[in-house]
C-alpha cells in the first residue's frame, strides 16, 4: 500500500482472484474543486432511470413546475418518482435518445427552465431519526426518488429493508473504475455529508458494524472520511484503505475485500448480513432525511482527452451530456467517443443531446489514443489470460466458446449468470476477442428465451382458458336442450333435477382436473427452467426493467391480454 | 453531435498474440545462440530454412482456404513453430527433410484443423515426431559439440552439406556427427555398463553431456525472460521439471549404476526447451491452473518413462503430444471454484 492509513491499520483484509491494475488516470479531473454545473435550458427526465417499473408521469404538457416538485410518481414496489430539478414548464413528454447501453429512445418529460429555480414545497426535514420508525424513513428515501448512485440505479429503500437481519453496512468508496473521481471529490468535499447519509443507513439496517471502503489512491478522501466519521461520534464505524484493484468496487468484490466472505452465487448480500451502499446514495440519503431535499442533481466526473479541461460538475439530473461538455472546455477535437461510465464498464453514447441521469458517474470523451479500435479479433488461443484475471473465477474462454456456439445450456453450466462484466477478460485478451460482448448477448438470449417461455405459456393458459369456457357453454347448451326435453316429454322430473352426474359435464370436468393436477405436479416438480433459477437478483431485476420496457412500448398488446387474463380467474 | 458506439471495455490493449509470439522468439535468442556456440552454423540454417517454409506454406494454405493472408501470418506464432522445429532438428540435416517437416506441421497439424487456436497438437512436436519415425537414422545423427569436435566445419561447408549432401574433401559422415548423450547414454546402458563407467568418457560434463548442459542453462534464461514479462506462468515448466525430476531422483536412488541421476534427465535434450517453450504451448496445454500442473507433471513422468523403457531416446515431442490429448479432458476436471459457489472444490 502506497499511503498510511491510521485507521486501517489492524483491520485485516482480504482479496479476490484476478482482477487488473490499470493507469487510473484520475489525476486529469480531480485536480480542481467540482462547481456547480450552470441551469441547462432544457432538462430531459427518462422516466425510467431505476430498476425496476418506470415512473408515471402526474404532469402534462404545459404544466408549471417548481424545484424539487414530484413529475412522476413510483408505479409498485420496485420504483421510485422522479422529481423537477428545476422550476420551469412541461414542454414535452415522449421519445427522447436516453443514456441506455440499448441506444434506444426512451420516455422522458422534457422541461423548459424558466431561470428562477424556485423551490417547490419540500417535506420537514427529519433530524431526530435515530428515534423515528424504519419504515418511515424508508418512505421519506423513497419518496425523495433515491437510488444506489454508484451505477446500479437499484432503488435503495428496497435494498434498506432486508428480510435478514443486517450485521455489517459496507459503504463503497472504492471507486475502482480507471477515470472516474466524482466519489472522490465528494468525499473530500462533502465528508460530513456522508457520514450523516452513513449513519442513518445504518439506523436503518440496524448494523452493528460499519465499514467503509476506500482505495488507497484517494489518500485525501480516506484522510477526508476518517476526520469526518471520528468528529460524527459514530462508533464502529471505520474507514478502510483497500489496495487499489480493479474492480474491488464491484459489490460483491468489495464485501470479500473488507470481510473475507464471499456472497452466495445467484444471491444478494442480505442473504449473509450484509448491505451494501455507495458514498453517493449516503450523502442523498442525507439530504432527503436532513432536509428533505430529493434527488435532482449529482457530481458527475467530465474527463477524457476529448474535453478541454477536464473537472466535477455537480449536474442537475436531466441535463444535456453537451450542455456539461460545453462547460467543461468543450470538444478538444481528439474526441472520437463518448463514453458513459468508465473506460472499463461503460457504455457509449451515440447522441450527445442525451441527459445526465441518476446512474450517471462518469462522460469520458475520450480521444482514439484513449479508446482505440482494438482491431479484428484472432481466434483464441487459449492462452488463460482471460481466466487468470477473472475476479469471479470462471472460465472465460469456455464461457465464450459456448457463447460463440450459441450453446447456451453449456455456458449456464460455465456459470455464465455470475459474470459481472468487468472487462477484465477482454482488457488481457492477446486475441482481441470482444469477449463481455459475446456474454452479454448470450445473456440476453437467454432472457429472449425466458420471455418466449413466459408468452408461450400465457397463450397456453389463454388457449386452455378459451377451450374450458366453450366446453362449459357446450355442456350448459346440451343441459338446456335436456332439460328441455325433459320438460317435453312431460316425464317425471328425472336425472337432471335430481342433479344426477351428465355423463359429458363429467368428462370435461376430469379433463379439467388432469389438467390442473398435471400443471401441480409440474409446478411442484420444479419445472422452472433452470436460468431462471439461477438469476441473481440484479439479473432478475434487469428482466423486470426488460419486461416493463416492452409493456411500456406495446401497451396496445397488454391491453387486448388484459381481459383474456382477467377472465380467466 | 453523434458518435459511434462500441462495447466496453474502451481501453488500450497491452496485449496481442503478436507480441506474445515476439517474446517467444526473443527469448529463445540465448539458447540458439549457445546451441550454435556448440553445434555449429546448421542450427541457424535450418531456422532460416523452417521460417521461410513455414511462413511460405501458411500464406499458400490460407490463400486456398480463402482466409486473409496477412493478419495470420503477423501473428508470428508460424515462426515460432518454425523455430522451435529447427532447434530441435540435427544440425546436419539434409534441407528436404526439414521442409517435409515444417510442411506437415503447418499445413497438416495446424491449418488443416483450422488454424492458430483450432489445432489439438501442437505443430511443431507433431511434425518432429513424423520425421523421427520416418527418417530414423537421419534424425538422431547429431553433430558433436565443439569441444570435441575434430573436425568443425565452416559456414560454406555446412551449407553445402546440408543442401547437395556434400561432405568437404576428406571427411566422411562418420568424422562429423555424433550421437546425443542421451541416445549414447541409452546405447551404453544397453551393453550393460555401469553409469561410473560411462561417466568416464569425455563426452561427459558435469551433470550432462558436454555442451548440452550449458545449452539447457541459456534456454532457462529464455525462460525465466518469459516468465518475468508473464508470457507464460510458473506452472507447466515448474511442474514438468519437478515430475521429471522427482521420477529420475527415485530410480536414481533405487539404482545408481543403471539410472541416471535427476540432473542429467533434465539438461539432456529437449528438456528445457520443451518445458519452457514448447508444453506451454497455450493452444494445445491444459488451461485451468490445476489443469497445468497435471498436464506438467505428467509430462515430466512420460518423458522419463519413454527415455528409460521406450524405443526413443529422446521423449519430449511423445510425452506433449500425448498430453495434448488428455488435456480437454484435463480442464473439463479442473475448473476452478467459481465465486461464490461452494460446491466445486477448492481453487
Ligand atoms: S485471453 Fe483471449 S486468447 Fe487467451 S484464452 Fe482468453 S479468450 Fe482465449
Ligand atoms: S467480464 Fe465476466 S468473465 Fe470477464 S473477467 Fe469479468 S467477470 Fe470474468
Amino acid at each position: 500500500m502506497h499511503y498510511p492509513s491510521p485507521s486501517n491499520s489492524h483491520h485485516k483484509l482480504y482479496r479476490f482472484h484476478g482482477g487488473l491494475h490499470l493507469p487510473d488516470n484520475k489525476t486529469q479531473s480531480n485536480g480542481r474543486p467540482a462547481r456547480a454545473a450552470a441551469l441547462p435550458k432544457r432538462l430531459i427526465l427518462p422516466l425510467q432511470q431505476h430498476i425496476g417499473e418506470p415512473a408515471h408521469p402526474t404532469v402534462a404538457v404545459g404544466d408549471r413546475v417548481l424545484k424539487g416538485d414530484v413529475i412522476a410518481r413510483a408505479q409498485g414496489l420496485i420504483s421510485v418518482p422522479i422529481h423537477a430539478p428545476s422550476s420551469g414548464t412541461v414542454i414535452e413528454i415522449g421519445e427522447h435518445p436516453v443514456p441506455h447501453p440499448s441506444g434506444l429512445p426512451a420516455h422522458c418529460i422534457v422541461i423548459e427552465t424558466d431561470g428562477l429555480d424556485q423551490w417547490g414545497e419540500l417535506p420537514e426535514p427529519i433530524m431526530d431519526f435515530s428515534t423515528r420508525d424504519p419504515a418511515t424513513l424508508r418512505q421519506r428515501i423513497r419518496d425523495a426518488g433515491i437510488v444506489g448512485l454508484g451505477g446500479a440505479a437499484f432503488p435503495t429503500s428496497v435494498k434498506l429493508d432486508p428480510r435478514q437481519p443486517v450485521h455489517t453496512l459496507i459503504i463503497n468508496g472504492a471507486e475502482c473504475e480507471p477515470c472516474i473521481t466524482c466519489d472522490d471529490m465528494l468525499m473530500r468535499e462533502r465528508a460530513e455529508q456522508v457520514v450523516a447519509g452513513i449513519a442513518i443507513l445504518r439506523h436503518l439496517t440496524g448494523a452493528k458494524s460499519c465499514l467503509i471502503g476506500i482505495e488507497d489512491n484517494k489518500p485525501e478522501a480516506v484522510t477526508e472520511m476518517t476526520r469526518a466519521v471520528a468528529s460524527s461520534g459514530q462508533e464502529g464505524m471505520e474507514v478502510i484503505s483497500i489496495p487499489t484493484l480493479y474492480p474491488s468496487g464491484g459489490e460483491k468484490q468489495l464485501i470479500r475485500v473488507l470481510t473475507g466472505e464471499e456472497v452466495p452465487s445467484s444471491s444478494i448480500p442480505a442473504s449473509i448480513g450484509i448491505v451494501c451502499n455507495n458514498v453517493g446514495t449516503a450523502a442523498a440519503v442525507a439530504d432527503a432525511v436532513l432536509q428533505g431535499r430529493p434527488l435532482i442533481s449529482r457530481y458527475v466526473t467530465v474527463t477524457g482527452e476529448g474535453v478541454g479541461e477536464p473537472c466535477n460538475l455537480e449536474a442537475l439530473i436531466g441535463t444535456p451530456v453537451v450542455e456539461l461538455i460545453e462547460q467543461t472546455g468543450g470538444y478538444s477535437g481528439r474526441i472520437s467517443r463518448l463514453i458513459m461510465g468508465g473506460p472499463m464498464m461503460g457504455f457509449t453514447l451515440h447522441d450527445d443531446s442525451s441527459p445526465i441521469v441518476k446512474a450517471s458517474n462518469c462522460l469520458l470523451a475520450a480521444s482514439a489514443a484513449e479508446s482505440p479500435d482494438p482491431g479484428p479479433a484472432l481466434p483464441c488461443i487459449r492462452c488463460g489470460q482471460c481466466a487468470s484475471v477473472c475476479p469471479v473465477r470462471l472460465l472465460p474462454q469456455q464461457l465464450y466458446w459456448y457463447a460463440r456456439a450459441k450453446d447456451l445450456e453449456k455456458a449456464q453450466e460455465y456459470n455464465l449468470f455470475d459474470c459481472i462484466e468487468c472487462g477484465c477478460c477482454s482488457h488481457v485478451c492477446p486475441s482481441h476477442i470482444p469477449l463481455v460482448q459475446y456474454y452479454r448477448s448470450a445473456k440476453n438470449e437467454i432472457w429472449a428465451q425466458e420471455q418466449e417461455k413466459r408468452k408461450a405459456e400465457q397463450a397456453r393458459k389463454r388457449h386452455e382458458a378459451r377451450l374450458a369456457r366453450l366446453a362449459r357453454k357446450e355442456a350448459e347448451k346440451q343441459a338446456r336442450l335436456k332439460k328441455k326435453k325433459a320438460v317435453l316429454a312431460k316425464k317425471p322430473a328425472g336425472k337432471a333435477k335430481t342433479g344426477a352426474p351428465d355423463p359429458k359435464q363429467a368428462a370435461i370436468e376430469a379433463a379439467m382436473k388432469r389438467a390442473a393436477e398435471k400443471k401441480a405436479r409440474l409446478a411442484a416438480e420444479g419445472a422452472t427452467p433452470r436460468n431462471t433459477r439461477q438469476l441473481t437478483e440484479a439479473q432478475q431485476r434487469q428482466i423486470d426493467q426488460a419486461d416493463a420496457r416492452r409493456q411500456a412500448a406495446g401497451k396496445a398488446e397488454a391491453h387486448t391480454e388484459k381481459p383474456v387474463a382477467e377472465e380467466q380467474e | 453531435m453523434q458518435f459511434p458506439t462500441i462495447t466496453s471495455p474502451h481501453t488500450a490493449r497491452p496485449n496481442s498474440v503478436t507480441r506474445t509470439m515476439l517474446w517467444v522468439i526473443l527469448a529463445l535468442i540465448p539458447g540458439t545462440v549457445a546451441m550454435t556456440w556448440y553445434f555449429g552454423w546448421g542450427i541457424l540454417i535450418h531456422m532460416v530454412l523452417a521460417t521461410a517454409t513455414a511462413v511460405a506454406g501458411e500464406a499458400v494454405v490460407l490463400r486456398l482456404r480463402a482466409r486473409p493472408v496477412m493478419p495470420a501470418l503477423k501473428d508470428l506464432s508460424a515462426v515460432v513453430t518454425a523455430l522451435l522445429m529447427a532447434l530441435a532438428l540435427p544440425p546436419l540435416l539434409p534441407w528436404w527433410i526439414t521442409v517435409i517437416g515444417v510442411v506437415f506441421a503447418i499445413v497438416v497439424v495446424k491449418q488443416l484443423y483450422g488454424g492458430i487456436g483450432y489445432n489439438p497438437f501442437n505443430p511443431a512436436m507433431a511434425g518432429y515426431v513424423l520425421l523421427l519415425v520416418s527418417y530414423p537414422v537421419d534424425m538422431t545423427s547429431w553433430v558433436p559439440p565443439e569441444m570435441l569436435n575434430p573436425h568443425p566445419l565452416d559456414p560454406l561447408q555446412t551449407l553445402s552439406l546440408i543442401f547437395t549432401g556434400q561432405l568437404p574433401t576428406g571427411l566422411d559422415w562418420d568424422a562429423v556427427t555424433a550421437a546425443t548423450p542421451l541416445d549414447a547414454m541409452r546405447t551404453e546402458l544397453d551393453q550393460n555398463r555401469m553409469i561410473s563407467e560411462i561417466r568416464q568418457s569425455p563426452l561427459w560434463g558435469d551433470f550432462g553431456g558436454r555442451g548440452w548442459e550449458w545449452v539447457g542453462n541459456w534456454f532457462l534464461l529464455g525462460g525465466l525472460v518469459l516468465l518475468y514479462k508473464r508470457i507464460i506462468t510458473w506452472h507447466i515448466p515448474v511442474s514438468m521439471l519437478a515430475g521429471l525430476l522427482v521420477m529420475a531422483m527415485l530410480f536414481h536412488f533405487i539404482d545408481q549404476e543403471t539410472h541416471p541421476f535427476g540432473l542429467f534427465h533434465i539438461f539432456s535434450g529437449g528438456t528445457i526447451l520443451g518445458a519452457f517453450f514448447i508444453a506451454t504451448d497455450p493452444v494445445t496445454a491444459s488451461t485451468t491452473r490445476k489443469g497445468q500442473l497435471i498436464y506438467g507433471a505428467s509430462i515430466g513422468v512420460l518423458v522419463y518413462i519413454i527415455r528409460t523403457w521406450g524405443g526413443y531416446p529422446d521423449a519430449v515431442a511423445f510425452a506433449v503430444l500425448l498430453m495434448n490429448l488428455s488435456a480437454p479432458t484435463i480442464d473439463y476436471y479442473t475448473q476452478p471454484r467459481v465465486f461464490g459457489h461452494r460446491d466445486q472444490g477448492d481453487e
